[in-house]
């Protein structure tokens, strides 16, 4: 299951996962198993939302993120199923 | 009073649902408009219990029931099938949902969903103070005209807003206000996904609801450049858990103490002379037996309440969830999460509250494992066991490998356990957990659930633990006229049977009845060797064991007493949770393995070697 952005305009998108700690992007698609999916909507990471790493946790622990007014931890394979534009 | 086992209140007037998402302080609110009266029922064709309270309004009785926190009315996890279930089942007279105010932004979104469904609704906008700190500015008439339900700014914790609140509830479930299912199913009631509700949600923010440029909390932002520092944090929280630990434990040890010093002497002062019509045998029983035991399972309640109140403030501080996402490179190789290693670490207190504080994971299958591997940590009780066992039978320099020995094994049980079962109970539901600002708990929210807490245990467990209190008596002073647990004793001839499977181990009948003490409670190995021994003083009864055990018998006893189940209240414990019998058999049967096999590897292992006696 694909849930992607009706305007993107770039070439290949990254994935969350390469994003750096303060980096910001803008949500391009979400894949992967439809619980992960509903989740990630619900709480706020859906096509065109931007995104903040905020940082990563040592030993390929979780992720910290933030969209919107939401702080989230997401582990870094889930990460791997959203693909981003990298924002300046 | 709370109640079991009971569901829908028959008699009820009216009903009223609160929904909401997780962290929106929904059962706060809860609560706070049912004051203490809340019970947890069974629901018809509902696989989880629901806290429900009946309070009186105007002279009618309204059922206030707090459904399980969900994201998405269309979720696929099984809270919210529950919470489906519920509604297509359960008229209303009033859906009341409540929302975060600070992420209204996106939790608007289940409101929309929830107007769908055609039942009245309220909308409870929760953290309103929080909101404003941050810079989110929530036009609530605006909001009432453009959602078209009445939306109420709100503070649970603060308990601000409630009379103006509780004045529309009031209202909506007057006389003659109909109770209602949605028409159809919720799925089918629901707005499209892709097309309408974005559009909705877009149109309602974009007229009533301010947002800030930036984020603007930045004590949060400064903790947790300090709390989630790549280095310092692990150190800072097993420091800060170390710390909780030992409050909890300097504090209610001495308590606990205190109230089996009480509770004994009303036992042998008040309540044995009080029985004497009692023949002998009956009093010996009522005073020795029931009231012991039941004694025994009391003097547990200061610490299980201590452990609450610390519980609620790293939860409600928004910390458990740090420590999540500090712990979760280690544990997610276990199949477990950062809670799960914050709970088994709590379990090395008192295993009961610490299963009763699985609660805070949602995933069933995550729950189990986490409930399989906190009775491997090393209880208090235990212990006691181990320290008075390794001071009489050890030197003073090898008792202290011995206790650390068996903390060593207590953490290689649990890891070896989560290991083991780690794909039949793996969690189907993907880690993804909100990070919430941090936050001052109030003493009323801690002091609340703490008190809920161990009323809830209290009530369950002790219709379980007088059977068990009960068994384990009869064993013992059966035969009538025999000397309690002595060979001729039911127990004793139990020993005598057990040896067939606890001899290769290098247990003897005594030791093996101390077990079936064990079983009870840990706290009553040590007063069991003491009757089977016959030998009430602590110093005495050491050196007895020193000489009638041989060093690798003693280890091998310390071992399965570790490993094996740790105490009938646990047990209830894990049965009321997991709800489910064959679990709660799971988790007694590999314990029970797991110890025989490390005492019998570690037993024979010895005397291959030529160590054993």
């Amino acid at each position: 299951m694909v849930i992607s952005c009706p305007t993107t305009g770039r070439g290949a998108p990254d994935c969350l996962a390469d994003l750096q700690p303060g980096e910001r992007a803008t949500v391009v698609t979400l894949d992967g198993e439809p619980r992960l999916l509903q989740r990630l909507c619900a709480l706020g990471i859906r096509p065109g939302q931007t995104i903040r790493l905020l940082r990563q946790a040592a030993w390929g622990g979780p992720l910290h993120l933030r969209v919107g007014m939401t702080e989230l931890m997401l582990r870094r394979q889930d990460a791997r199923h959203i693909s981003i534009a990298p924002l300046s | 009073m709370a109640h079991h086992g009971h569901g829908v209140t028959a008699t009820a007037d009216a009903r009223v649902a609160f929904l909401g998402m997780p962290n929106t302080g929904k059962s706060t609110l809860f609560s706070a408009l049912s004051g203490h009266h809340a019970h947890i029922g069974n629901w018809p064709g509902l696989t989880v219990d629901l806290m429900a309270a009946t309070v009186q309004w105007e002279g009618q009785t309204v059922e206030l029931v707090d459904l399980p926190g969900l994201y998405d009315l269309r979720g696929l996890s099984e809270d919210e099938a529950v919470v489906r279930r519920f509604l297509e089942t359960t008229p209303l007279q009033l859906l009341v949902v409540v929302l975060n105010a600070s992420q209204v932004d996106r939790q608007l979104r289940l409101a929309l969903q929830v107007k769908a469904l055609g039942l009245p609704v309220v909308v409870a906008l929760n953290m309103a103070d929080e909101a404003g700190r941050f810079g989110v500015k929530v036009d609530c008439k605006r909001l009432t005209r453009t959602l078209g339900v009445p939306v109420l700014p709100i503070s649970a914790k603060h308990r601000r807003g409630l009379v103006a609140l509780r004045q529309e509830l009031k209202e909506a479930t007057g006389r003659d206000r109909p109770a209602l299912t949605p028409p159809r199913s919720v799925v089918d009631c629901l707005p499209e996904e892709d097309d309408a509700l974005p559009a909705a949600l877009a149109s309602v923010l974009r007229q009533s609801v301010e947002l800030p440029g930036e984020w603007q909390d930045r004590l949060s932002r400064r903790l947790d450049r300090v709390l989630l520092h790549p280095w310092l944090g692990l150190p800072l929280f097993f420091l800060a858990m170390a710390l909780m630990f030992q409050a909890v434990y300097a504090i209610g040890a001495p308590i606990q103490e205190q109230l089996t010093t009480t509770l004994d002497g009303f036992g042998s002062g008040v309540l044995r002379p009080a029985l004497g019509w009692l023949p002998e045998f009956w009093r010996h029983f009522v005073v020795d037996g029931l009231y012991q035991g039941i004694g025994t399972v009391a003097a547990f309640l200061p610490v299980i309440f201590l452990f609450f109140l610390a519980m609620g403030v790293v939860e409600d501080s928004g910390y458990l969830s740090r420590s999540a996402f500090l712990m979760d490179a280690l544990m997610e190789r276990l199949g477990l999460d950062g809670r799960s290693f914050v709970l088994s670490l709590m379990g090395f207190g008192c295993n009961v509250p610490a299963i009763l504080g699985t609660r805070v994971m949602r995933s069933r299958g995550l729950r189990l494992l986490t409930m399989l591997i906190i009775p491997f940590s090393l209880c208090s009780a235990r212990l006691n066991v181990f320290l008075f066992m390794a001071g009489a039978l050890f030197s003073p320099r090898s008792a202290g490998v011995v206790v650390f020995s068996l903390y060593v094994i207590s953490f290689g049980a649990a890891l070896l356990t989560a290991l083991l079962f780690r794909h039949r109970y793996a969690g189907k539901e993907p880690l993804l957990l909100e990070l919430p600002p941090y936050r001052l708990p109030t003493l009323r929210q801690v002091f609340g659930r703490a008190w809920a807490e161990v009323r809830h245990f209290w009530i369950f467990a002790r219709r379980f633990i007088v059977i068990g209190v009960v068994a384990v008596w009869w064993l013992n002073n059966l035969p009538v006229g025999v000397q309690p647990a002595s060979a001729a004793s039911l127990s004793g001839q139990l020993g005598q049977l057990l040896q067939a499977v606890l001899a290769p181990i290098g247990l003897d009948p005594q030791l093996s009845v101390a077990l079936v003490f064990g079983f009870l409670a840990k706290e009553v190995v040590l007063g069991g060797l003491a009757v089977i021994y016959n030998q009430a003083d602590p110093n005495l009864l050491g050196t007895l064991l020193a000489q009638k055990l041989h060093w690798t018998q003693a280890y091998s006893f310390l071992l399965f007493t570790l490993l094996y189940t740790p105490c009938l209240s646990t047990v209830a414990v894990l049965r009321q949770e997991s709800r489910s019998n064959r679990f709660t058999a799971l988790s007694v049967g590999w314990s029970l393995v797991l110890a025989w096999v490390a005492s019998f590897v570690f037993y024979q292992g010895t005397r291959l070697l030529g160590l054993g006696g």
